[in-house]
């Protein structure tokens, strides 16, 4: 077993959202990703190379990172904002803090959360309507402005529930396609089918355990049931689960080794803090999507998780720090 | 499928490669011109030469003891003359003082003359046991008859044997279950005898089920008049033959942190001990021969060798046909938690359990990486430790805060390294901290 093993069956996990964002958002999905995972590994042997340290490009965890990257970018962008979160994500968010294993935040979210802020408009408009008849270069040359839509928690957030169901359709239509990956959104999150196949076969190679993915679902349902509709007890616990990012931060990147904790109780809670965080943003805060926020919180939360939860020492000495 | 015995946390199932040796027989390696005897084969201090340089001695004749403290004598292995009393390659450390007997083939072959212990009072057997320089081969050489007389307050009332083998390549302590499975457990009896109990359990893995069945035999011959001596098959998974693991295993009791076995009532002995102790009470031969398996794909013909202590690992090579073009590294032990060694100089020594000759694509070289905080080596560690956090502690240079982790109660099983994705050396790490902690 290795790292390099690790990390390239991450990547052959994280393939099929891409091909199907292709024919859901266009071919240009595929040259952004490409780009992404590109200037990932560039950085990541630039860095390398000017501080004079083994370059590591081959074990696969850059391209893990340019991956993710692209996942939580919107498919109508231009091409220089991967390349700009890809240097925010490899050098600064992990190199300078240590490179692999040192890092305190997940790479990934650091550089949408530097995108996010940096190109408001862009991150949080360029969203296309998914594609229905195969027509991949649909938006291969349209700019932004042409096809702008809205994410449906967006609209969930800003017109409500019955606005949803009039844009997408019906309750059950929308559980469908949104399961399946039809819905606007960025260019890896939309399929919770596919994620959730990539998160079984990671489990099944035994790489990630349940307690994170499971935990975060699980406390996202339950409180967006609780507060998230017009009365308590009414909100859609499923919509909240299958939509935005939840599904690819719950089993992609919150489950990051370096910037998670390893025992089942600390990963339990780590998840909970991270689905009330998601809930609360989602609910409460300006944005309509919150799992970038709540997992970037809970990742400096980790080490001291670790602390506290240790393994149970078999007969530990009379006396002996626990 | 039935259920065997097993410890609940950790260990893992490295590949066993015992299959290269374990279907064949001990065999005598002829002697070679030139034996080398350390002076320290056990726990404890080192023995004090008894004879001079050009001396003669017998095979058997008792050349080192202890005068002070801690230890157990050493026996000269082959007949001849002394060539030198100086300093030789030691397993485990760079030089250690050693006796170089030059070996006499004209010299009459030793004879043993069996005698019926079951007369002798419990000090004299202990006496036979300190006289033959029995220590505990299976491990660290802890003397067997200090091991034996455990202080009063001790309630001792279970013998385990310890038949696990759970190193991989060894096969060692099979083909002594499989070829001599009487002798153990005469052995078990001679100790209960000594420690005046009845009920002793011999543990053994489930991938040796043809040692099960001939212990099983010997056993159930030998348990009349109030023994009860019995095997408990264990499930295969290492360590599962560490001290700590096998009690939990079979008796469900707990050694408590820096605790010794009889804390909790038990005494472990490995299977091989209690054959020495059979040869030395009953026929009073001293522990001079040593059954040790040679394997790993580097060597030319694998074997499990009955060899006179002190023989060089070179004359083991030459009689074995030579090395493989592609030997990678010779790790004295086995794979997990045996040395690996630099030079072929290094002589057989009472706690040698194998020799492993390890080719390029057995012996993993390639450069470690930082740890990524998996936490795979937590799963893994019997003892509940976090090798993970001692690892980056020793390479910050903070070795010294590592016992917060319980670097005194690791055993150095290996499990951690050996499930770790980055190939950090683990094991090395926390030899570096309790090197640098205790200081």
């Amino acid at each position: 077993m290795s790292v390099e093993r690790i990390m390239w069956t991450v990547v052959v996990c994280l393939l099929p959202p891409l091909i199907l964002s292709v024919f859901v958002f266009g071919i240009q999905t595929l040259f952004i990703t490409l780009v992404s995972v590109a200037s990932c590994a560039a950085t990541e042997a630039v860095t390398q190379k000017l501080l004079h340290r083994p370059i590591t490009i081959r074990d696969g965890s850059a391209v893990v990172t340019g991956l993710l990257l692209a996942y939580v970018i919107p498919p109508a962008v231009s091409f220089w904002i991967p390349i700009l979160g890809a240097v925010m994500s490899i050098y600064i968010a992990k190199h300078l803090l240590g490179g692999i294993g040192f890092n305190i935040f997940n790479p990934a979210l650091i550089g949408r959360a530097f995108l996010v802020a940096t190109f408001p408009v862009a991150m949080t408009s360029a969203w296309l309507v998914p594609i229905r008849d195969f027509s991949i270069f649909k938006y291969a040359g349209g700019g932004i402005d042409a096809v702008s839509t809205a994410t449906p928690l967006y609209v969930l957030k800003h017109y409500g529930m019955a606005e949803v169901t009039a844009r997408f359709g019906s309750t059950l239509k929308i559980y469908g396609d949104f399961f399946l990956g039809w819905q606007p959104g960025c260019i890896g999150e939309t399929s919770a089918l596919l994620l959730i196949l990539g998160g079984l076969f990671l489990l099944y190679k035994g790489y990630i355990t349940w307690h994170i993915p499971v935990s975060i679902l699980f406390t996202v349902g339950l409180l967006t049931w609780v507060f998230g509709g017009d009365k308590p007890f009414t909100g859609d616990p499923i919509l909240a689960v299958i939509s935005g990012g939840l599904m690819l931060g719950a089993i992609f990147m919150a489950t990051d080794y370096v910037t998670s904790p390893t025992q089942p109780t600390a990963k339990l809670i780590f998840g909970a803090g991270i689905g009330i965080l998601t809930v609360l943003i989602r609910l409460k805060g300006g944005y309509p999507e919150g799992i970038c926020y709540a997992i970037l919180l809970m990742n400096p939360l980790a080490p001291a998780l670790e602390g506290w939860f240790r393994p149970k020492r078999f007969a530990p000495p009379k006396g002996a720090v626990k | 499928m039935r259920d065997f015995l097993t410890f609940p946390k950790g260990g893992i199932h490295p590949p066993e490669h015992k299959e290269i040796s374990e279907r064949l027989p001990i065999e005598g390696m002829p002697v070679p011109d030139e034996v080398e005897i350390l002076l320290q084969q056990h726990f404890g201090a080192p023995c004090s030469p008894l004879i001079k340089k050009k001396d003669t001695v017998a095979e058997g004749d008792m050349i080192g003891k202890v005068t002070a403290g801690l230890g157990a004598c050493v026996h000269a292995s082959v007949s001849g003359a002394i060539k030198n009393i100086g300093t030789s390659s030691h397993p485990a450390s760079i030089k250690a003082p050693s006796i170089t007997i030059q070996t006499d083939r004209q010299a009459p072959p030793k004879v043993f003359e069996p005698v019926d212990w079951k007369n002798l009072p419990r000090d004299v057997l202990l006496a036979r046991i300190k006289e033959a320089g029995v220590v505990g081969i299976g491990g660290a050489g802890f003397p067997t008859h200090v091991k034996l007389a455990p202080p009063p307050e001790a309630k001792v009332d279970t013998l385990l044997l310890n038949g696990a083998e759970c190193e991989p390549y060894l096969t060692t302590d099979h083909r002594i279950m499989l070829e001599s499975p009487g002798e153990v457990v005469e052995g078990a009896r001679i100790i209960l005898a000594i420690l005046g109990i009845t009920d002793c359990r011999i543990g053994i893995e489930a991938n040796k089920p043809d040692a099960i069945e001939a212990v099983k035999k010997a056993a159930s011959e030998r348990s009349a008049n109030g023994w009860r001596i019995s095997v408990a098959p264990l499930e295969v998974k290492y360590p599962q033959g560490s001290e700590k693991q096998l009690i939990q295993s079979i008796t469900g009791r707990k050694v408590p942190g820096f605790g010794l076995p009889f804390d909790v009532g038990v005494i472990v002995q490995n299977v091989g001990t209690a054959r020495a102790v059979y040869e030395a009470v009953c026929l009073g031969k001293p522990l001079y021969e040593k059954v040790i398996t040679v394997s790993g794909k580097g060597i030319s013909r694998p074997a499990n060798l009955l060899v006179k202590i002190g023989t060089r690992l070179s004359d083991i090579v030459d009689y074995l046909g030579g090395i493989r073009r592609d030997l990678a590294k010779v790790v004295m032990g086995g794979p997990m938690m045996g040395f690996a060694i630099p030079s072929l100089d290094v002589p057989v020594m009472k706690t040698t359990s194998g020799v492993l000759f390890l080719a390029e694509d057995e012996a993993d070289t390639s450069p470690h990486g930082h740890c990524i905080r998996c936490g795979w080596c937590l799963d893994a560690c019997p003892m509940g430790l976090s090798p993970n956090e001692i690892g980056i502690y020793v390479e910050a240079g903070r070795a010294e805060e590592t016992s917060q982790f319980g670097l005194f109660e690791c055993f150095e099983c290996g499990c951690c390294a050996f499930v770790c994705p980055a190939r950090r050396p683990l094991v090395q790490f926390i030899r570096l901290a309790k090197m640098k902690a205790k200081r």
